[in-house]
C-alpha cells in the first residue's frame, strides 16, 4: 500500500466513479448520477472533471490540461500539478503527446486519436435546466424524449435575432436519443464531438457523469430552414495565420488596438514553429 | 476459510485497478474489441479476466450474482475476502458472472427504468473463446464503432432484443482466460 491515495481519491470512490463512467458509455448522452466528493479545489475549478480524471488516469498516462484552450492558466497549471503529485503521471502541453486531456470550454484543434481520452469539466450538465428548474421534471422529459420546449426556445431565438443566438453550450442530440449539454464549448467545436477519442463529462456540484464512445453520432439541434452554423469570427489568426481555428480577441495596447489569435495555444505555437505567420507577426518583422 | 481465498487479489490495488479499469473502459467504449485484462488470480471456475473485472468494479455497494458453477465455496470466500460484495439473486444484481448457459434467461435481470436506465445489471459472461474459429461472428454497429465490428456471440436474437430496449437494457462483458470484450446495450447486432 502507498501512503497516499493514488490520484487523491480512495479506492471505493474511484470504483463508484468508474461504474458511473461505464454506464455513461453504455447509454451515450444520459446523465448518470454519482456521489461527488470534496476535492482540494473550489467547484468553479472543475471538480467534476478532476474526479473523472482521477478515476481514469494510470501511472502510464501523459496528462494535459487546457482552460479555454490554454495550458498556462492558474486553473490548468494547478490541476496538472495536482495529478503530477498524486498520480505520478507525466504531463505535457502538446495535444498529440497526451493520452488523457482534461478541458474546460474547448476541444483541441488537432484531431484526437483512438488512443486519447478527453475529459470535460461541466458546470451545468442539464441542457433543459433553463427551461425547467426541477430535476424531477427534466428527468421525466429525458425519459419521455420530450424535447419540444428546447426546439421552441431555439426557434424563439430565430424569430428575435434572425438566427440561433446560442454561441456556447449549444445543445446536441446523441444517437438520435438524448439531448446533451456539450459543456460551454463554443458551437464552433460542436462538429468535432464526432471523434475517434473517448469523451467523458464530469459535473461536480451537480453530481453527474456522462460520456460519448468514439464515433458516436452527435448532432447539433437545428431546423430545416435554419441549419446549424458553427461559424467563427471571420479573421485568420494574427500570430499563425490559421483560417479555420477558433479565435480569442486580445487587446494589444491601451489605444484600443486588438487582434484575433488562436484560443488553442499549443496549436498556434506548433504552427508558428512550422513557419506559419500571421499579419501581426509579419508587421513585427517588417 | 481456505488459505487460497486470501490470495489472488491485487498486489498494488490502486495502480492495478487503474490499469484494469482502462482496459474495461476501452472495450466497453469499442464494442467487439478484445483486450488483455489481468492482475487478479481468482479461484476456478472464474477466469483471470472475470476475477479482475469483479475486483476492479465491485465492492460492498454492489450486489453480485454468481450463476451456476461460479457459485461455489471458493469463489464465495474469495469475493468475501477481497471484494466484500453482497451475494444476491439475479433480480437484485448490479453484476452477474457465469457461463451463458448459467446466466440465462436474461429476463431475470433489472434493465433500469425510463428515468434511471443506469439501474441495470452488467453481465460478465465466461466463454471458451472470444473469437470463434471459422466463423466471422455477428456484425456490430453503433456508438464506439466507426463502420462495423465483428464479435462471436452465444446467440444473436437475445442481444437484438436487448438493444431494442435502449436506453434501457443490460450491458455485457465477455471474458476468456485473461481477455475481455464487451457488448453494451447501445450496440446493434446483425
Ligand atoms: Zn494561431
Amino acid at each position: 500500500m502507498t501512503d497516499y491515495n493514488f490520484a487523491y481519491l480512495d479506492e471505493q470512490t474511484k470504483r463508484m466513479i468508474r461504474r458511473a463512467i461505464l454506464k455513461g458509455l453504455a447509454i451515450p448522452g444520459y446523465q448518470v448520477p454519482f456521489a461527488s466528493r470534496e476535492m482540494p479545489m473550489p467547484y468553479g475549478w472543475g471538480t467534476g472533471g478532476v474526479q473523472v480524471s482521477a478515476a481514469t488516469l494510470t501511472p502510464d498516462d501523459t496528462f494535459k490540461v487546457i482552460d479555454q484552450g490554454a495550458d498556462d492558466t492558474t486553473n490548468a497549471v494547478s490541476i496538472r500539478q495536482f495529478f503530477e503529485k498524486t498520480a505520478d503521471v507525466e504531463t505535457t502541453t502538446e495535444t498529440s503527446e497526451a493520452t488523457v486531456i482534461q478541458t474546460r470550454h474547448r476541444i483541441p484543434e488537432e484531431p484526437l486519436s483512438e488512443d486519447q481520452i478527453l475529459v470535460y469539466q461541466v458546470p451545468i450538465p442539464e441542457p433543459l435546466r433553463f427551461l425547467e428548474p426541477r430535476e424531477t421534471e427534466t428527468r421525466k422529459m429525458h425519459a419521455l424524449e420530450e424535447y419540444g420546449l428546447m426546439h421552441v426556445k431555439l426557434y424563439e431565438d430565430i424569430s428575435r435575432h434572425g438566427h440561433i443566438a446560442t454561441a456556447y453550450a449549444y445543445p446536441v442530440k446523441v444517437e438520435g436519443r438524448y439531448v446533451m449539454d456539450p459543456s460551454p464549448i463554443p458551437k464552433f467545436d460542436n462538429p468535432k464531438m464526432e471523434m475517434a477519442a473517448i469523451q467523458l463529462f464530469g459535473a461536480g456540484r451537480e453530481q453527474r457523469i456522462y460520456a460519448l464512445p468514439p464515433y458516436t453520432k452527435v448532432v447539433s439541434l437545428d431546423f430545416e430552414d435554419h441549419p446549424f452554423d458553427p461559424s467563427k469570427a471571420p479573421h485568420p489568426c494574427g500570430l499563425c495565420g490559421a483560417e479555420h481555428s477558433y479565435l480569442d480577441e486580445v487587446i494589444t495596447d491601451d489605444q484600443g488596438g486588438r487582434m484575433f489569435v488562436c484560443s488553442d495555444t499549443d496549436y498556434c505555437e506548433k504552427r508558428r514553429a512550422a513557419g506559419h505567420v500571421g499579419t501581426l507577426t509579419q508587421e513585427a518583422a517588417a | 476459510m481456505q488459505t487460497n481465498a486470501l490470495e489472488g487479489g491485487f498486489a498494488q490495488p490502486a495502480q492495478q485497478s487503474a490499469l484494469a479499469f482502462r482496459a474495461i473502459m476501452d472495450v466497453l467504449a469499442r464494442p467487439g474489441q478484445i483486450k488483455d485484462l489481468s492482475g487478479a488470480i481468482p479461484p476456478l471456475p472464474l477466469s483471470i479476466a472475470a476475477g479482475t473485472a469483479l475486483l476492479t468494479l465491485c465492492d460492498t455497494d454492489t450486489g453480485v450474482y454468481l450463476a451456476g458453477d461460479a457459485d461455489c465455496a471458493a469463489v464465495r470466500e474469495w469475493i468475501a475476502f477481497h471484494i466484500g460484495a453482497p451475494l444476491v439473486g439475479p433480480s437484485h444484481a448490479d453484476f452477474a458472472v457465469g457461463t451463458w448457459a448459467a446466466l440465462v434467461p436474461i429476463s431475470a435481470y433489472p434493465i433500469g427504468t425510463a428515468e434511471y436506465p443506469d439501474r441495470s445489471t452488467t453481465l460478465i459472461v465466461e466463454t471458451d473463446a472470444l473469437e470463434a474459429a471459422g466463423s466471422k461472428g455477428a456484425t456490430l454497429t453503433g456508438p464506439g464503432i466507426q463502420q462495423t465490428a465483428q464479435m462471436h456471440l452465444p446467440e444473436v436474437a437475445v442481444f437484438q432484443h436487448n438493444h431494442a430496449l435502449f436506453p434501457l437494457g443490460l450491458d455485457f462483458f465477455f471474458t476468456s482466460g485473461s481477455r475481455i470484450a464487451a457488448l453494451p446495450r447501445s450496440t446493434e447486432v446483425r
